[in-house]
């Protein structure tokens, strides 16, 4: 599985394809063909409630997101999305006053178990944020490796995990005689891809990404969006977006959500083609939102 | 519409220009004032301290001899690294420690508010009364087996110093940016982890300038060290022993009726405040560099 992440140049091929529809025509038949198996785990949540204090912002919620696919989370500013994929990983607790209730499953390991160690959870479940935020006082190559630092491993081989980590992401021929200079020396899409890679540097399962090509160029975006395309071989996906034609092109399936609760979840061509609720169908036209 | 030609808006009238000129006028004067003394204190420093300077200023001890040559300040300058450096070693973990707490793991809860209100009032309380203090529970009860001692006097130092420290590096640890405690959180490190190889990181040329201008603040106190160090006038390494220092220096010679140990004040002095304007020189330089990263 993990050797599919050093081939770099295969997404461009993928993003000939001019919609959606064509796209994941393209992208299955390339699948069937090379005959690849699809990785990670299924993520499940059952009756998610989240709160901030007394604001109620997740509003009992039931979500699969299957294994190997890239599932977008649509929706409005404030309906909760950012929120709920926080629930995920456990980092909405890391907020004063915040607090989850409801049930969050990695295949059938409950992630909210009496018990779990939440750092262990977070390693299985990596996120990238909306900000790309490689640490100031590290190197390139100390943030890919801080994600390996600070969970406490330490090795010979993390010189080769870190490269493997920068190749993964596309940033290996762009960085490789710079390694030692600030992370934060870089563009804004490559320090977000410089992100991505200190989390896929832990090797997690699953990968959380917060609007990650907000604050990106449209180039730097293109790239981002290979990269998810590449990814999704290996990672279960979830990505909020505030971009619609960035869910149509990335996802597979689309859920929209609306004031923390889930209106609709479908295969993305159905949700901005042949949405079934009018609320969703106002959303993606842009009448609202 | 018509074009606009030169007479079409309001000139600036005479009134205004004549305010205008007696406000500037009266700013600019006022700012002469303050500067005043504080020229006249740096002139008479380097006049009647350069003159201090020289000889066996700088090699010599106090001796307290009527004739002669009355010695230097040498036991008086290292009295005060000893001392400031043993508060620093003191007070500066304790402090950052403290702040880490407030920002960290406090944050807003109603122990951390409570610190926040002592070290506030801490920060106001004049210095002689941690001298006092230090006086009497640690000098009376001779504590350690001495009356007066230098590390009482470092202690005394360190109270002042601490709430310094804590509030600077408070300011400082909050001004690292949530979204690179989340970073590493989400990758799963363990939020000691988090704090030992990002946060402090992140924060350390802001903690370092707060430390330095603690040190210059307790460098310069003389009202600490009256009650609880002072006495002895040879250069001493002994922290259980009585010590010397700088600001003590001169406040003995000043009093002095013979003009010799009067300048030798003023050389103390104008080495101290050297001292001090090196510890903000360096604790300026090293935030600047932060500002760069």
């Amino acid at each position: 599985m993990i050797k599919l992440l050093t081939k770099n140049k295969e997404p461009l091929e993928v993003s000939t394809a001019d919609t959606p529809a064509e796209r994941q025509a393209q992208s299955a038949s390339a699948d069937a063909a090379e005959g690849r198996a699809r990785g990670g785990h299924n993520v499940l949540v059952r009756n998610l409630h989240a709160y901030y204090g007394e604001q109620h912002a997740v509003r009992g919620l039931d979500l699969d997101f299957p294994a190997g696919e890239v599932t977008a989370i649509i929706g409005p500013s404030g309906c909760g999305k950012s929120t709920m994929i926080r629930c995920i990983n456990r980092m909405h607790e890391e907020i004063p006053g915040a607090r989850a209730e409801g049930s969050v499953t990695l295949d059938e390991l409950d992630v909210y178990a009496d018990g779990v160690d939440v750092t262990a959870v977070r390693r299985l479940i990596g996120m990238v944020f909306q900000k790309p935020n490689p640490f100031p006082t590290m190197s390139i190559f100390d943030n890919v490796a801080a994600g390996l630092r600070l969970t406490g491993a330490r090795g010979d081989n993390m010189r080769e995990l870190v490269h493997k980590a920068l190749r993964a992401v596309g940033l290996w021929n762009e960085v490789k005689n710079r390694l030692s200079e600030p992370g934060i020396g870089l563009s804004g899409g490559q320090q977000q891809r410089l992100c991505i890679a200190r989390t896929i540097a832990v090797e997690p399962e699953v990968i959380l990404m917060d609007e990650p090509c907000s604050a990106l160029d449209p180039l730097a975006t293109l790239k981002v969006e290979e990269l998810i395309d590449e990814l999704k071989e290996r990672y279960t996906i979830v990505i909020v977006t505030h971009n619609m034609q960035q869910a149509a092109r990335v996802s597979s399936t689309t859920a929209f959500m609306l004031d923390g609760e889930l209106v609709e979840h479908a295969p993305t061509n159905e949700i901005f083609t042949n949405p079934k609720d009018e609320r969703t169908e106002r959303y993606v036209t842009g009448k609202f939102g | 519409m018509s074009a606009l030609t030169p007479g079409a808006l309001p000139m600036v009238s005479r009134r205004r220009r004549v305010t205008d000129i007696v406000m500037r006028s009266v700013l600019a004067l006022a700012t002469v004032v303050a500067l005043i003394p504080l020229v006249l204190v740096v002139y008479y420093l380097f006049h009647k301290g350069l003159a201090a300077w020289g000889g066996k200023f700088f090699t010599s001890d106090p001796n307290g001899n009527f004739l002669g040559y009355a010695g230097g300040i040498r036991s008086a300058i290292f009295g005060t690294l000893e001392m400031i450096g043993l508060a620093s070693v003191i007070t500066i973990p304790f402090g950052i420690a403290v702040a880490l707490y407030l920002t960290e793991y406090g944050k807003r809860s109603r122990y951390a508010n409570l610190i926040r209100y002592f070290v506030d009032v801490m920060t106001g309380v004049p210095s002689i009364v941690f001298g006092l203090f230090i006086y009497i529970v640690l000098v009376l009860g001779n504590v350690g087996g001495t009356g007066f001692s230098a590390w009482k006097g470092s202690i005394a130092v360190g109270l002042l110093m601490l709430p310094i420290i804590v509030r600077s590096s408070e300011v400082v640890l909050l001004l690292v940016p949530d979204s690179l405690r989340e970073a590493a959180l989400a990758l799963g490190a363990p939020r000691w982890r988090v704090i030992w190889k990002v946060v402090l990181p992140s924060a350390s040329p802001g903690l370092r300038t707060g430390s330095l201008l603690a040190i210059a603040r307790g460098a310069g106190e003389t009202a600490p060290l009256l009650f609880t160090a002072v006495g002895a006038q040879v250069l001493t390494g002994s922290l259980t022993g009585q010590m010397n220092a700088l600001p003590l220096q001169i406040y003995y010679d000043i009093q002095s009726p013979r003009d010799q140990i009067v300048t030798r004040a003023w050389g103390a002095a104008l080495t101290l405040v050297l001292l001090i304007l090196a510890l903000n020189l360096i604790a300026r330089i090293t935030s600047r560099r932060s500002r760069l990263a």
